[in-house]
């Protein structure tokens, strides 16, 4: 028989030694970890210090979204501990938003009592401190025996209108206490101003993208009603339907619900649209599609391709002597939909339409610039136009948008 | 058998799968077909796409062998695979196609307002593509092994390597006509050569005899404890299995609303239920002219069944036939499973870049291609069978009670696929290692009875008792699942 490699007492032996070694190398790095944290904590002051920062920080982190309840209720039980109370409440200006309490206060009460508690700072904007009696503090659910006998409220300003308060309870209203609930109340007052700020951010963003709404072009609606004039006399049917058309086309541009649309309904659009300029090139005009009718239902933002057709049609084509083809393309690409619009025109100079995306030239190529920002305001920099062009080459645009956007509704 | 007709049949397939995915949609149009182009895919093409996509080995091959040994019994599968599409009909198609979701992960996080049920959802839908890609690759193997001689290895390798070569090519992204052809083919391909031989044996001129006095339809078995339990488990895991399978969900999105969404599913019942009749031909035939099939051979019943009853050069073409089929069940099934895959992966792990989708479909295609090397068949339909039990604890209670019930919060529906996952995957694995006739060994085998009641127990209790954590935006999108959209413009107001 041949002998092992390593015979069972090795293994063992091996085993036990990687074991010691393993422990060992554990309660090295654990030690040292703790020395670290110990060293770098300091005094008890430093250390107060350190746990008051941290509960505010942690607070503010929820009071990110303004006086919300399920916000409001985490930063509750941090500022609780923070003012070591026995409850703490926040109400915004017509109902309790969270309350958070220990022992015989941990019940939370009706919205109603609390909001009777609080109406006096809310109309004059000062704190109060209330002593509660029998009936409040039945009301309240707090044992008739206990000693939580005071409340403290303070008000919560934003640019000095009163928009909700801190209530906290407690056995006696020390002027110590009082004067911390007055600075928690600021601090957390600050805190909602913040969060004011940032939604008039996101406000000022939406506006942004309704301002950049791209609109109907002057040009092309003073093109299209001469094109259907030259065809009253010569051919009274297909002026009609151009004019129902040309309605069709406005009904659609013109309305107002909604920022996003579908590819599908977008590119119906389109083809209204080619169909009164067809009327102005006659066979000038070539269209063509490939479309994959898995991507139609993708949500897009309203009137975002229409502009790079017509910015095909009347950059690319109209200069250009001769047939011009518009190819006009949507693909799957897994996560992503892509869709090209590309013809076979004049071109551009690289480089000018570098100025005229950046914003530095007011060229005529209002419709790309347009689009290219609304894209970026909604999808972010990675989904602004990508353009292909040279003199004399023609142009390819592609847009590519995510096919899931739950926040869009088409 | 001849191996000239595998590898015939193996390349026109190829070749025929390619060429559709790339040229389908290369066809110029001019404004006057304007309408033609942006209107949406018909439910008729949509409903043979998803049949495409669904049938798959086990349906093709793994029926008729199951028929082969197990006789009556195996015929819950059919009506099991079918069943689940009643479910998603009712249930399922309608409100996930109007959530805008794309993926199941998707839906997790915009029904759950959370990136931790997103990220366990991930994880739950890339494990349950790659369990039920490795039977495809298991009867690829055999099918070459059968018709061409070759090692087994080379079916699953060529099966990835046309996969994943279209898909990062992009030849599969407009894939709807591709899959909507597959069904075709894998219908005709099982019915022409089933029609053959019904004739021969059942024909005008003189039957063929029954070899061996065997009967053509042997009475059931008795009715036991054990072989209730085990159909209605398994009737459990197919009819709930179905409504989470990534590929099958993705098909949706081509439906313009929901109302389109449920006529697909309603036709997809239809062409489902006259798919099956054919492999049940084959199973009842296989059980009496090739009653001595070695056990690891039974799911090439189907394969072998033309030769072996009308031989010669009909049988040939026949031959070819079937195995042309097979091929195209492989390459639907594998395609749609990896694009899908690829697409949860690249969102979620790579940044969701276009190169980001071409890496990660070579992973999703791979790893099952290692699985698969390293593992042996079982019977096919039974190993997918028990991918639908996975799937039904894991993910089907998160879509239903997700589209039904208002209740559900993340820390919920996450507890409740842990536990599925857990539960589910212990008693398949352990199950696996029980001999024939250990107590619990049926319990173990066919799980989805006992853990897709606990998930969704553990789901609706987390969710209860985590009420406070109810997504902000969840009246929001519940209205969006359930209230009738606007219809696509895509029809002309003036007819």
């Amino acid at each position: 028989m041949p002998t092992p490699l390593l015979s069972d007492s090795a293994l063992l032996l091996t085993i036990a030694i990687a074991a010691v070694v393993a422990a060992a190398a554990i309660v090295a790095l654990v030690g040292f970890r703790l020395s670290r944290s110990y060293r770098e904590l300091g005094t008890e002051a430093e250390h107060a210090t350190f746990a008051a920062l941290h509960s505010a920080a942690a607070a503010g982190e929820q009071l990110r979204n303004g006086l919300e309840p399920a916000g409001a209720l985490k930063a509750s039980r941090q500022l609780r501990t923070l003012l070591n109370c026995a409850a703490f409440a926040m109400t915004d200006d017509d109902r309790l938003l969270a309350w958070d309490g220990t022992g015989a206060a941990a019940r939370e009460p009706e919205s109603g009592v609390v909001m009777a508690l609080a109406a006096k700072a809310l109309s004059n904007g000062r704190t109060q401190v209330a002593r509660l009696d029998v009936e409040t503090r039945k009301a309240l659910g707090l044992p008739l025996d206990g000693d939580l006998k005071a409340a403290v409220i303070c008000p919560l300003k934003v640019e000095s209108r009163a928009v909700g308060t801190v209530i906290i309870l407690s056995k006696t209203p020390s002027a110590g206490l009082v004067r911390a609930t007055n600075e928690v109340a600021a601090w957390v007052s600050a805190q909602l101003e913040l969060a004011e700020l940032s939604s008039s951010r996101t406000l000022l963003a939406e506006a942004e993208v309704r301002a950049l709404r791209a609109q109907i072009s002057p040009h092309f609606i003073y093109n299209s009603l001469n094109a259907i004039a030259s065809f009253i006399n010569t051919d009274p049917q297909r002026a009609r339907d151009l004019v129902v058309e040309f309605a069709d086309f406005t009904r659609y541009s013109f309305r107002r619900h909604g920022d996003f649309t579908t590819l599908a309904e977008e590119l119906r659009c389109i083809d209204r649209y080619l169909l009164l300029e067809n009327a102005r090139f006659g066979d000038r005009l070539q269209v063509s599609l490939q479309i994959a009718p898995e991507v139609l239902s993708t949500v897009i933002p309203f009137l975002s391709l229409q502009p790079l057709v017509e910015n095909a049609v009347r950059h690319g084509l109209e200069a250009k002597v001769g047939k011009g083809l518009v190819q006009i393309g949507a693909r799957d690409l897994g996560a992503y939909t892509e869709v090209t619009i590309e013809d076979d025109g004049v071109g551009m100079d690289p480089e000018q339409l570098r100025l005229v995306l950046g914003g530095h030239h007011d060229g005529s190529h209002v419709g790309l610039r347009n689009v290219d920002a609304r894209l970026r305001q909604v999808y972010g920099d990675d989904h602004g136009l990508t353009i292909d062009t040279g003199l004399g080459h023609g142009m390819l645009i592609t847009m590519t948008v995510p096919k899931n956007q739950p926040g869009h509704d088409a | 058998m001849n191996p000239a007709i595998g590898y015939t049949a193996l390349i026109l397939v190829s070749i025929a799968t390619t060429m559709i995915g790339f040229y389908g949609l290369r066809v110029s149009r001019t404004t006057s077909d304007f309408y033609v182009a942006s209107r949406t895919v018909r439910p008729w093409w949509n409903a043979s796409a998803i049949g495409g996509e669904y049938l798959s080995a086990a349906s093709f091959l793994g029926i008729a062998g199951l028929i082969t040994i197990s006789g009556i019994d195996a015929l819950w599968f059919p009506i099991g695979y079918t069943a689940g599409y009643l479910m998603l009909l009712f249930f399922v198609a309608a409100p996930l196609r109007r959530s805008g979701a794309y993926t199941i992960p998707d839906f997790a996080e915009a029904r759950l307002d959370s990136s931790a049920a997103r990220a366990v959802t991930s994880v739950l839908v890339v494990v349950v593509g790659w369990f039920y890609i490795v039977p495809q690759l298991h009867g690829a193997s055999l099918t070459i092994r059968i018709t061409t001689g070759l090692p087994s290895w080379v079916g699953a390798a060529v099966v990835v390597a046309i996969v994943v070569l279209t898909v990062v090519t992009g030849g599969m992204r407009s894939i709807t006509f591709v899959q909507a052809f597959q069904y075709w083919l894998k219908l005709t391909a099982l019915a022409v050569p089933a029609v053959f031989i019904l004739l021969m044996v059942a024909g005008p001129g003189t039957p063929a005899p029954l070899p061996g006095g065997a009967e053509l339809f042997p009475p059931a078995g008795p009715l036991t404890a054990d072989s209730t339990y085990r159909t209605l488990s398994l009737m459990v895991a197919l009819s709930f299995g179905t409504l989470g399978l990534p590929h099958v969900l993705v098909r949706f999105y081509t439906n313009p609303d929901g109302a389109a969404a449920r006529r697909t599913t309603l036709i997809v019942l239809g062409l489902l239920s006259i798919f099956y009749l054919f492999p049940t031909i084959y199973g009842v035939l296989g059980r009496v002219y090739l009653p001595n099939l070695a056990a690891d051979y039974t799911d090439a019943t189907v394969l072998l069944l033309p030769g072996k009853l009308i031989g010669g050069l009909g049988g040939d073409i026949l031959s070819a036939l079937v195995v042309a089929g097979a091929f195209a069940a492989f390459l639907s099934t594998t395609s749609g499973l990896v694009v899908s895959l690829a697409g949860v992966i690249s969102q979620d792990m790579l940044g969701g870049s276009v190169k980001g989708f071409r890496i990660a479909a070579l992973f999703a295609a791979v790893v099952p291609l290692g699985v698969a090397l390293m593992t042996d068949s079982l019977a096919l339909a039974g190993s997918v069978g028990l991918v639908f039990a996975f799937t039904a604890s894991t993910i089907c209670p998160l879509l239903l009670l997700g589209i039904w019930w208002r209740g559900l919060t993340d820390a919920g529906a996450v507890a409740g696929m842990l536990t599925g996952a857990v539960l589910c995957g212990t008693a398949i694995m352990w199950g696996a290692r029980l001999d024939e006739g250990a107590p619990l060994r049926e319990v173990l085998t066919q799980p989805a009875a006992w853990t897709v009641p606990a998930a969704f127990l553990v789901t609706i209790v987390v969710s209860r008792a985590t009420k406070h954590r109810t997504s902000a935006t969840m009246s929001r999108f519940m209205t969006k699942l359930h209230v009738p959209e606007r219809p696509l413009a895509v029809k002309d107001p003036r007819g």
